[in-house]
């Protein structure tokens, strides 16, 4: 793996008049609220130790109160950090001057706000423009940058409108749309579609997906809605009281929450729906490649099967039973080929959510196989370990 | 039993020591004016020269000149046929009534007057929303400046610069900055602070901050505060007149100790036309440069 994008070491926040003074308390390990009543201190964020991958949607989730909003007030120094440090590539944030603080927040980093942040008193294109002007770019190519970018999130023809004449998910649009258009290459979405409807919500999700594909960003996404996090994020962090709970890709957090906090938080989530083929695919029983049939009957019968999956050098071709081979002996002039022979049955793709395989599973008796873009076979599916993994919470769930 | 009366009466000042207190500190700034009166007279010159060509602009144009102007200045601010109208009515009946150049004298004054008042207040203003201790300091400022009758602080103003238009100005100006200074702290305070976080994260600087996003955010509120004080300066007119400044509250001054009723009424009704032109005109323009923030909070 290459080397991360974003790393944070030591990361502490203490609110208050003097929070030096309040930081040794802290790093003596005692508790918040004792700190709160004794010093009349918060502590914001406690230690935290994070490495974020180029490229990557990053989730923090937490609820209120648990730091997120000020820990990613952190990465562009919105708010300044007690202790710690934070590297960009190489760039230490936290030692820039203000000069060099602009230009790190003008070419670095752009970001997206729950209440969509934008200016009343500027039409549409002037505040998807803004983070241009900002940065002193000519009018004329600075307008015509915005409009391509507003175009991009589907709001061509808003241009003149302020935002007080669009809906809340048309605002968020523009937030987006502005923060994509400084070309900076991380994106701090904070709570970004939490203010939405649920509907305009999941568009807003599929629309940053689809964005992300395209983009290659490296986004950084606050949410207290573990569905939304499961869904748009490669890797998680789950934040409690400042600390950092957990974190690991969303399956990760599933199937193994590290304790009892984040085991409460999982426990609601429709796994059907987050977990997919390739989390729970295993390689097949049986594998047949160009062996005759008595050859392939006696594969199957050595290790207690009644079907096994045929393959023509590395490509699947089809699922064979004894009963089918059996049959094709039987008849003289039958079919010698196994190949041919393999009968075709339904396949998923590797992010097939459990919910979706399940049907197609009850259907037929045999796990069902896993065939990714390029037609390469990955595994197979059971209906035993589909069950298993969606309800190991309720058979692990700690005492 | 001498020693227990305090019980009974205040301990008070030996009365020699008080106004020894008092010639002291009135010699002492006696003794200031007359060191420094002419270099800080000589300082406000400018003021003075600009304050008689402005009058004397007023007056000596021709009456329908004025008129003109101010109306399409009304019409140009507020784009209201109707208060453009009034403005032509209420000019035309203070003309009739014989009014006219001491309504021109007050009109100049009032202006000077505002423009400085805006000039100082909102760097004022700014300032006092940059940092709490500011905010302390001028707040304690400002209350003695609102609460203190304007003729104690006259005094000293004649004494050092004698009386005539620039003390007036200086009057009517110490009067009527507070609201100027206070609603442009409080609407810059008032910003949304994720739309300044927006610009911050942006990489806009201080300057940029301010110009973009803070001051016209601030704007409904900074036009309220220049509307008070436009109100205030006018208010301040009949107690300018005191120390000699001309216009409609010499008349009123007037009535005043010679019990012309009438005289005083007119004068009166002159200076309520001229705050309600004023009043109405600056509140239309700031609606119209306001439409969309208006839009905001009418949802």
């Amino acid at each position: 793996m290459s080397e991360p994008l974003i790393r944070i070491k030591g990361l502490y926040k203490v609110f208050g008049p003097n929070p030096q003074a309040v930081l040794p308390m802290v790093l003596e390990g005692r508790a918040k609220d004792e700190i709160l009543a004794e010093t009349g201190h918060t502590v914001g964020l406690n230690n935290i130790n994070l490495e974020i991958n180029q490229g990557d949607i990053f989730v923090v989730m937490g609820l209120s109160g648990s730091g997120k909003s000020t820990l990613i007030r952190l990465f562009n120094r919105l708010i300044e950090s007690t202790a710690g440090q934070i590297t960009v590539g190489g760039t230490d944030v936290m030692s820039l001057g203000t000069r060099e603080l602009e230009q790190f927040r003008r070419n670095r980093m752009s970001m997206v706000f729950q209440h969509f942040g934008l200016m009343p008193h500027r039409t549409v294109i002037e505040n998807v423009a803004y983070g241009l002007m900002v940065q002193g770019v000519d009018k004329k190519i600075r307008t015509e940058t915005a409009a391509d970018w507003l175009e991009t999130v589907g709001l061509a023809g808003y241009e003149k409108q302020y935002p007080s004449q669009l809906s809340g998910g048309q605002q968020q649009r523009v937030g987006l749309a502005r923060a994509l258009c400084t070309d900076a290459d991380i994106l701090l979405m904070d709570e970004a579609f939490s203010a939405l409807d649920p509907l305009i919500r999941s568009e807003m999700q599929d629309q940053l997906i689809e964005l992300q594909e395209k983009l290659h960003k490296t986004i950084i996404f606050i949410t207290h809605d573990l569905d939304e996090a499961l869904r748009i994020g490669d890797r998680i962090a789950i934040l409690k009281d400042g600390e950092l709970s957990q974190v690991g890709k969303p399956e990760e957090i599933l199937l193994k929450p590290a304790d009892d906090y984040v085991e409460a938080f999982v426990r609601d989530v429709n796994r059907g729906r987050v977990l997919t083929a390739n989390v729970v695919m295993k390689p097949p029983a049986c594998r047949l490649t160009n062996e005759n049939l008595d050859e392939a009957l006696r594969q199957m019968r050595g290790k207690e099967h009644e079907y096994g999956y045929v393959f023509e050098d590395a490509d699947y071709k089809g699922i064979v039973t004894c009963e089918l081979i059996e049959d094709a002996m039987k008849q003289p002039d039958g079919e010698t080929d196994l190949t041919e022979l393999a009968e075709d049955m339904p396949t998923v793709h590797p992010d097939t959510p459990l919910e979706d395989i399940l049907p197609a599973s009850l259907e037929q008796p045999y796990p069902v196989p896993v065939i990714d873009e390029e037609g390469g076979f990955q595994g197979v599916v059971s209906r035993k370990s589909m069950i298993s993994a969606l309800s190991d919470v309720i058979e692990d769930a700690p005492k | 039993m001498a020693e227990t009366s305090w019980l009974t009466e205040f301990p008070e000042m030996d009365r020699n020591s008080l106004i020894d207190l008092r010639k002291m500190f009135d010699a002492g700034y006696r003794e200031f004016s007359r060191s420094y009166g002419d270099a800080i007279e000589s300082f406000f010159d400018p003021l003075l020269v600009f304050l008689v060509w402005f009058e004397k602009l007023l007056i000596q144009s021709p009456w329908w000149a004025v008129l003109l102007v101010m109306t399409v200045l009304a019409y140009l601010g507020s784009r209201s046929i109707k208060l453009s109208l009034g403005v032509v009515a209420a000019f035309l009946l203070i003309g009739y009534f014989g009014m006219w150049d001491n309504t021109m004298r007050t009109m100049s004054i009032i202006m000077v007057s505002t423009l400085l008042s805006i000039a100082l207040g909102i760097p004022i203003g700014i300032l006092m929303s940059r940092s709490d201790r500011a905010q302390a300091v001028v707040k304690t400022v400002l209350d003695v400046m609102q609460t203190m009758p304007a003729f104690v602080y006259l005094i000293p103003v004649v004494m050092l610069l004698g009386i005539g238009k620039v003390p007036g100005v200086i009057a009517v100006v110490v009067y009527a900055i507070p609201p100027v200074i206070r609603l442009t702290n409080l609407g810059i305070r008032l910003v949304d602070q994720e739309v300044l976080e927006a610009a911050t994260a942006y990489g806009a600087s201080r300057w940029q901050r301010l110009v973009g996003v803070q001051l016209p955010l601030a704007m409904p509120n900074i036009m309220a505060g220049i509307n008070q004080t436009i109100m205030m300066a006018l208010a301040m007119v009949v107690i300018a007149s005191m120390i000699g400044v001309k216009g409609l509250g010499q008349p009123v001054l007037k009535s005043i100790t010679n019990q012309y009723f009438t005289m005083g009424l007119f004068n009166g009704l002159a200076i309520v036309a001229l705050a309600i032109i004023f009043d109405r005109l600056s509140q239309a323009c700031a609606r119209r440069t306001q439409k969309h923030l208006g839009d905001v909070r009418g949802e």
